[in-house]
């Protein structure tokens, strides 16, 4: 696959300085960040903290799915289907054994991360398109599965569950959908922690070789198997921890929460937001699933989707590396600007 | 025996449907190395196509053909405007864009025709023939097997016996040599592309009368031709095809003697595909991809 020239393997030695006098700086930037998505808490109301947890447990999702995707270069199709399991987890845990719902994403996680070292065992003997194929059939048949008798019991059936959240205790002075965005952000600022750090540390690293050349890798000591194995079950932890959040946030999980188009979505929002831009890129595609699709209802309402793929082609024509690329060559531009003045 | 018979078949009639399809994939996967995602959409719009004509008073057979040639047309103007810009372009990008026209085109028809279930005019007469003593089969379902018959025969005639297919075989073996000796390779993958969408427009017409036609229809017999195409080998047009009617026996069978065998048949397609690519990547007849180090 040529995906070097996506990301910046080679870094030249000035830009190297830069990043590195930089860094206290973007340290404070992610930190003033993070407290602005906490602040918001107070700022937001109602349908608006309904709609930021539900782009942030996508955005969760889709960033273990770009660790995946664009680091170690392996395409999938199917992820739906580990969110939809974590999200039935979740929905299990509160419904039968009443757990407090911001524990459910670590179970959720827990049970989704045996569920992919089961599928990702053989799939990851796949490559590049093949891997593409198996986990669209995937996606094709989750659906059906979770509507079959056999998961009907559990789930609440065709009918659905609604979730029953109790809100965080009296002293902290949240209410229900408050104290749901709390527990989002924090799932997503430790999320947004680990994967920028096992991207950009040794992990990363090896992942990419494996990307670039697997035979290289291989030889340079590097044990190809176990990088790919652990961003396929990062990705599919983040996918199913994703999935268990949205449940919260929505409150109500039913087989036809996780249609075909999910695995669509959430392989839309990595490619859409921005490939090998760990942070932003999810940030951007997540907002663009979940925001986009209301647009477009209202542009031309019976073919919102129409418009919706029309959306993700001419995306795609203009930028191959997506929303964070276009934002990436705004900044330049206005940096440039500045400079020359 | 009536009973396996029977089923056998019902199988062979939507595995050549499966075959269709498959060999649309094979068609497009061979001369650029991408699964067409949308194939199965494209296929169901060209449906809503002949079912419009119908319904404007025009008879089944003539509908169908007409169909045809509009699918052929617009799949050519398809990939010109829309894939061919992304031929340079990263695979994860090319996939992203066949998403996008996935959805568009699942869109669309639904935005035209609206999404209820509606019945569609089988090609063929009414009612059924005894083929033995207990053994009824309804036409539709020899005819279906008759025509994909006749479409694959046809196709392997024109791969194999005609100029145009000769040079279209040489365009997606080799790029670079077919320019040389003269072949306009842009104008044969463009061609491909519309008979993919051509022959798929008569797999989509033959299944529609058996499921009924919605946007939806299109997912099942896509995941099938998949498993179908894989299974016989996604290089080799006639491994896919039988790989299609396969396919078919087997989604027949299971769906018959095995307790919820209809409610899992896409897993089905999923254990095939996955089995498949672990076993025997390269599928029956699928030429073992080596490369040098």
């Amino acid at each position: 696959m040529a995906m070097h020239d996506l990301d910046m393997t080679h870094v030249n030695p000035e830009t190297r300085k830069l990043t590195k006098s930089g860094l206290p700086l973007a340290r404070l930037g992610y930190g003033g960040a993070a407290l602005a998505l906490v602040a918001a808490t107070g700022v937001l109301e109602g349908y608006e903290l309904f709609l930021a947890s539900a782009i942030l447990s996508y955005a969760i999702a889709a960033m273990g799915l770009n660790v995946l995707m664009c680091y170690n270069g392996q395409l999938s199709l199917g992820h739906g289907a580990f969110f939809a399991i974590g999200a039935s987890g979740a929905a299990i845990c509160i419904d039968r054994f009443a757990v407090h719902f911001a524990l459910t994403p670590i179970i959720a996680g827990v049970v989704g991360m045996g569920a992919g070292w089961l599928i990702g065992k053989p799939a990851l003997k796949l490559e590049g398109v093949y891997l593409a194929l198996a986990t669209f059939g995937l996606a094709i048949a989750t659906p059906t599965v979770l509507r079959s008798d056999l998961f009907s019991e559990w789930t609440g059936g065709v009918q659905g569950l609604f979730l029953l959240i109790n809100p965080a205790p009296e002293w902290t002075g949240l209410d229900l959908d408050q104290s749901i965005y709390v527990a989002v952000v924090l799932y997503f600022l430790i999320f947004a922690f680990v994967t920028l750090r096992l991207v950009r540390g040794l992990n990363g690293k090896a992942w990419i070789a494996t990307r670039d050349n697997p035979i290289a890798a291989r030889a340079m000591g590097f044990d190809v198997t176990r990088a790919k194995t652990r961003a396929f079950v990062f990705s599919v932890l983040a996918c199913s921890v994703g999935g268990a959040l949205s449940a919260v946030a929505v409150q109500f999980v039913a087989p036809d929460s996780f249609p075909f188009f999910l695995s669509i979505s959430l392989f839309t929002a990595v490619v859409v937001g921005g490939l090998c831009s760990p942070l932003v890129g999810p940030l951007l595609g997540a907002s663009f699933i979940v925001m986009v699709p209301n647009l477009t209802e209202e542009i031309w309402q019976g073919g919102s989707w129409a418009v919706y793929g029309a959306f993700i082609i001419v995306i795609m024509a203009i930028q191959p590396r997506g929303l964070a690329g276009m934002l990436a060559w705004v900044r330049a531009k206005v940096t440039a600007t500045s400079n020359n003045d | 025996m009536t009973f396996f018979l029977e089923q056998l078949i019902i199988g062979l009639s939507s595995g050549g449907i499966y075959a269709i399809m498959a060999l649309a994939l094979v068609m497009i996967y061979k001369s650029t190395g991408h699964v067409n995602l949308a194939q199965g959409e494209m296929a169901v719009f060209s449906t809503f196509i002949a079912w419009s004509l119908v319904q404007m008073g025009v008879p089944i057979w003539p509908a169908i053909f007409l169909t045809m040639a509009v699918s052929f047309v617009g799949a050519i103007v398809l990939e010109r405007v829309v894939v061919r810009p992304f031929a340079e372009a990263d695979d994860l990008v090319i996939v992203a864009v066949f998403v996008g026209l996935f959805l568009g085109i699942h869109s669309l028809a639904g935005a035209i025709w609206k999404y209820e279930v509606k019945p569609f005019p089988s090609a063929f007469s009414d009612g059924s023939v005894n083929l033995m003593q207990d053994l009824s089969i309804r036409i539709h379902t020899l005819g279906s097997l008759a025509t994909t018959g006749a479409v694959l025969a046809a196709t392997w005639f024109f791969f194999r016996y005609t100029r145009l297919g000769l040079a279209l075989r040489a365009a997606a073996d080799n790029h670079e040599s077919s320019r040389l000796v003269g072949i306009n390779v842009s104008f044969m993958l463009a061609l491909g592309w519309g008979l993919a969408a051509g022959i798929g427009a008569v797999a989509g017409v033959m299944i529609a009368p058996v499921t009924f036609l919605d946007p939806g229809m299109g997912l099942a017999p896509l995941i099938f031709a998949l498993a179908g195409a894989l299974l016989g080998g996604i290089t080799s047009p006639f491994g896919a095809a039988l790989g299609g009617l396969i396919v078919g026996v087997l989604e027949a069978m299971i769906s018959a003697n095995v307790h919820y065998g209809i409610e899992y048949r896409e897993l089905l397609a999923l254990m095939l595909i996955l089995s498949v690519l672990l076993v025997r990547p390269a599928g029956l007849f699928g030429e073992i991809v080596t490369r040098r180090v």
